[in-house]
């Protein structure tokens, strides 16, 4: 009986032992070991709070990033757009969505603590998802990290009905690891990323092509392809998303300035031939709109069937013209 | 069981139609710009085909959401505003996926569990635990 007594808090004893040597957070621990060029501590006091109603920390956390972009919105109006009744709970793709619907940009920040405390920073708190309990028992939460001392080794949030909740900065990483270190900017169009790169923040505005209710959404759309150029002013993504975006707006100059910039600096970028060829179209200018869509079709490459088809297009205009114009 | 059953089927199939409705007023004029999207990641064939397999997707997802509780007054621009890769994650796994609440289903076994990882540092669930033991 006392042996068995004795085994079990032994058991007891050698869990608990392991469970202490699990909990180092890797991310915090390399950032004291290496040197950053982080202030020792800085806390966004301006950041907004809206303190959770029952299990309503989505709508709270979004609202309060918002807010700090500049849309005039309240937590409960949030409730309609990402809360999910069956889940008594919020997902982070209604939560990207609903950033959307109030014009701005869901930005994820690279997975790790340097880019979430070089944000801070920068003055933009993060909304942050986080598994306060274990993988096998999880308690998914968000909240907004808006500051931190290094000193202390401390992270500060707004979270839940505490509007500085102070914690340890290992937890806190153990806690966003499990969430699998998800985190987000609401940003306006004409706002970068403190510490992003081109790939990340393109992807973030190629999505909002790629939804149902672009029509309204393209003067945005528009915007951040030029602060994205603003950065990488070769890129070609960023290059053609403008002159897509222009075409959108029926701005056809710009649309074919965009797209000679992007065949200038990638003379092998069919598809800038293409976009361009199928503007010159619409502008009339026939002779030079074969010439490029020609060009495209010389290149080749995964997009050929549409380069064959402006061609098409473009030649099938010219004989109508030419027969309007020869009427013998 | 067998009403429910019928109705959903039908809930499913009349919203089909509509996307696959609206897919068919998508302006075609614009057939030959090439999308940035397209640019970033996908060959056309690639394209027609997530295409076709989103709006499908879309159907299925705006039942299930409907069925999650969501008003149906709200469903069409919650819908709207996620992206086709978004849909595709989004059907069929609105029961697995991490939805933020800040809720816990206890069973004792668990409250202890939790309550030595919270005294660690490892979790963070119970507000009345003070860190004893600090990392590092």
């Amino acid at each position: 009986m006392i042996a068995q007594k004795a085994t079990q808090q032994l058991a007891l004893l050698t869990i608990l032992t392991l469970l202490s040597a699990c909990a180092s957070a890797p991310q915090t621990q390399r950032l004291f070991a290496t040197p950053n060029n982080l202030p020792d501590k800085i806390e966004l006091g301006q950041t907004p709070f809206f303190p959770q109603q029952r299990y309503q920390c989505g709508p709270a956390a979004l609202a309060t990033v918002l807010t700090h972009a500049g849309v005039n919105i309240n937590a409960s109006t949030l409730v309609d757009e990402i809360y999910l009744p069956s889940r008594l709970g919020s997902l982070q793709a209604e939560i990207l969505a609903s950033t959307r619907r109030h014009g701005r940009l869901p930005y994820r920040i690279a997975p790790d603590m340097h880019a979430l405390l070089s944000e801070i920073a920068a003055g933009n708190p993060v909304l942050v998802l986080q598994n306060l309990g274990l993988n096998w028992v999880p308690r998914w939460h968000y909240a907004v990290a808006m500051g931190f001392d290094l000193n202390k080794r401390e992270i500060i949030l707004r979270s839940g009905t505490i509007a500085r909740h102070i914690t340890d900065m290992d937890t806190f990483e153990l806690t966003w690891a499990r969430g699998r270190y998800w985190g987000i900017l609401t940003l306006p169009a004409e706002t970068l990323p403190a510490s992003t790169d081109a790939e990340r923040y393109l992807r973030t505005v190629v999505a909002l092509e790629n939804t149902q209710a672009t029509k309204q959404r393209w003067p945005m759309i528009h915007i951040a392809y030029r602060t994205a150029l603003s950065r990488w002013p070769n890129n070609l993504i960023a290059q053609m998303g403008l002159g897509n975006s222009a075409y959108q707006l029926a701005d056809l100059n710009t649309a074919a300035q965009a797209f000679r910039n992007a065949a200038r600096d990638h003379p092998n970028a069919g598809v800038a031939y293409n976009n361009l060829a199928q503007v010159l179209l619409e502008q009339g200018k026939l002779d030079e709109a074969e010439k490029q869509a020609q060009h495209a079709v010389t290149l080749a490459g995964p997009h050929l069937k549409n380069y064959r088809s402006t061609l098409a297009d473009i030649q099938q205009a010219k004989s109508r013209a030419d027969r309007s114009a020869d009427p013998s | 069981m067998n009403i429910t059953k019928r109705a959903k089927r039908a809930t499913i199939s009349s919203l089909l139609l509509i996307f696959v409705s609206m897919a068919c007023f998508l302006p075609a004029a614009q057939a030959a710009m090439i999308g940035t999207g397209q640019i970033m990641d996908y060959s056309q064939a690639q394209q027609d085909r997530t295409h076709i397999k989103a709006l499908l997707n879309r159907a299925e997802l705006a039942a299930q959401l409907k069925d999650a509780g969501v008003d149906p007054v709200q469903l069409q621009a919650r819908l709207d505003a996620l992206t086709d890769k978004e849909v595709a994650l989004l059907a069929g796994q609105l029961d697995q996926l991490p939805a933020g609440s800040g809720i816990l289903g206890t069973v004792l076994v668990v409250f202890l569990v939790l309550l030595a990882t919270d005294i660690l540092g490892y979790t963070e669930v119970f507000p009345f635990v003070k860190k004893t033991v600090n990392l590092n």
